[in-house]
């Protein structure tokens, strides 16, 4: 049980910090660089995403490992497992709108943007290609929620002061944002001594 | 008559390299531009997946283009589009083992590709099926091209060496390898771009808008 236990903390602890998605998978950039301009839809881009993250990973488990794995269909995982995402993001779209329009109203923006994303499709993907168990699946999702969260936060905080500073001119806008990002990817290596196996 | 219209399809995939190359001006589909430029190999490689896939897509769309309902348009391109990656992704894995265990991940996230879905929504499905050869082939050699010129000068400076063959011999920067000087390479490389757009061709300069 103990040894369990560790095995999930290592997952977390590894999708979170080690194998950050921006900084060391360098996925999700787009969204990354795309909604960072501001603190507060990078909060709520990043609520979204855990969400979805964890929802979509535990979907395409049961779905790979019941359905996929009998049928011996795997090879279809590409074709499956977005299916999937872009089917319960529409359906948690339509759902959100009827029961709770506050939240809607906050966070339906990001939902449109996440169907095709390369990050959520990675989880599910990294899941099938690890033979992750259902709890591991899960955690997995969660910890690279977070670590993407973690991500945004600090890059819009950072962006935000970077709109005062004086930039020459052919950096402005994306260049620059991508060094600064290659300073904190720099940071996050220093994670990589954490877990020692 | 072939003359004008010769010209134009070399204007179609001109403009897919320079004026609206996917990495550095459009900002989109960045993901891999990262991943697998350590090295010019795998660079290369990349590039050519997505040259195959952005082609093979648009050729498909634009075929098929009268009989997709303008509703359901958006699921059957990305219906389209995981098929053709699974074509890559298992050409790949059969015939490039080495890279493939590599860069695996990311040529099956092709399909999550900003670029391509665009290129189908905005040009395979209004137009007839030639032009739209070359406009994949414009779009997915701008890819491969911004691929290349990261991978070239992030394998040079980091190894020494380009497609594994040692170049210089001097003690290499070990940043370039690492994940910050893919970002450091990407950002200085657009902001090169950039400049000569403003210095030459009289551009506005903060290239890359950000889509996603």
């Amino acid at each position: 049980m103990e040894k369990e236990l560790s095995k999930l903390f290592e997952i977390f602890i590894a999708s979170a910090l080690i194998n950050n998605f921006v900084f060391t998978r360098f996925l999700g950039l787009c969204i990354f660089f795309g909604v960072t301009k501001k603190i507060e839809t990078a909060v709520g881009m990043s609520v979204t995403f855990t969400a979805v993250m964890m929802v979509s990973a535990a979907l395409s488990w049961v779905v790979f490992n019941f359905v996929m794995i009998p049928l011996d269909i795997t090879f279809l995982k590409i074709v499956i497992f977005i299916g999937i995402i872009a089917a319960f993001v529409q359906a948690s779209d339509t759902i959100m709108r009827k029961v709770s329009p506050g939240l809607y109203y906050k966070l339906g923006v990001y939902l449109a943007l996440i169907s095709t994303n390369c990050i959520i499709l990675a989880v599910p993907l990294i899941n099938a290609g690890e033979h992750y168990s259902f709890i591991d699946g899960i955690t997995l999702g969660l910890g690279s929620g977070l670590g993407f969260a973690l991500a945004l936060i600090i890059m819009a905080s950072i962006r935000e002061r970077l709109e005062l500073a004086n930039v020459p001119r052919p950096f402005q806008g994306l260049p620059i944002a991508f060094v600064t990002t290659g300073l904190i990817a720099l940071a996050f290596t220093g994670f990589a001594g954490i877990i020692t196996t | 008559m072939e003359s004008p219209e010769k010209a134009n399809y070399w204007k179609l995939v001109l403009t897919g390299i320079f004026k609206e190359n996917a990495i550095f001006r459009l900002a989109i589909s960045l993901c891999p531009a990262i991943a697998v430029t350590t090295g010019l190999r795998t660079g290369v490689l990349m590039g050519v997946a997505v040259v195959f896939v952005n082609t093979m897509v648009n050729i498909t769309v634009s075929a098929i283009r009268k009989f997709i309902h303008p509703r359901i348009r958006v699921p059957i391109f990305m219906l389209i589009i995981s098929g053709w990656v699974t074509v890559a992704d298992l050409t790949m894995a059969a015939f490039a083992r080495d890279a493939y265990k590599q860069m695996g991940l990311y040529i099956q996230l092709i399909v999550a590709f900003a670029s391509i879905l665009t290129r189908a929504e905005i040009f395979a499905s209004k137009n007839k099926v030639v032009p739209s050869f070359f406009d994949g082939i414009g779009m997915g050699a701008g890819f491969m091209f911004a691929l290349m010129s990261i991978s070239f000068f992030r394998e040079l400076l980091g190894k020494g060496s380009l497609w594994g063959f040692q170049i210089i011999a001097a003690k290499p920067l070990l940043i370039m390898l690492l994940p910050a000087g893919g970002f450091f390479a990407t950002g200085v490389l657009m902001g090169f771009f950039n400049w000569i757009d403003m210095r030459f061709y009289g551009g506005k300069g903060a290239g890359g808008a950000s889509g996603h």
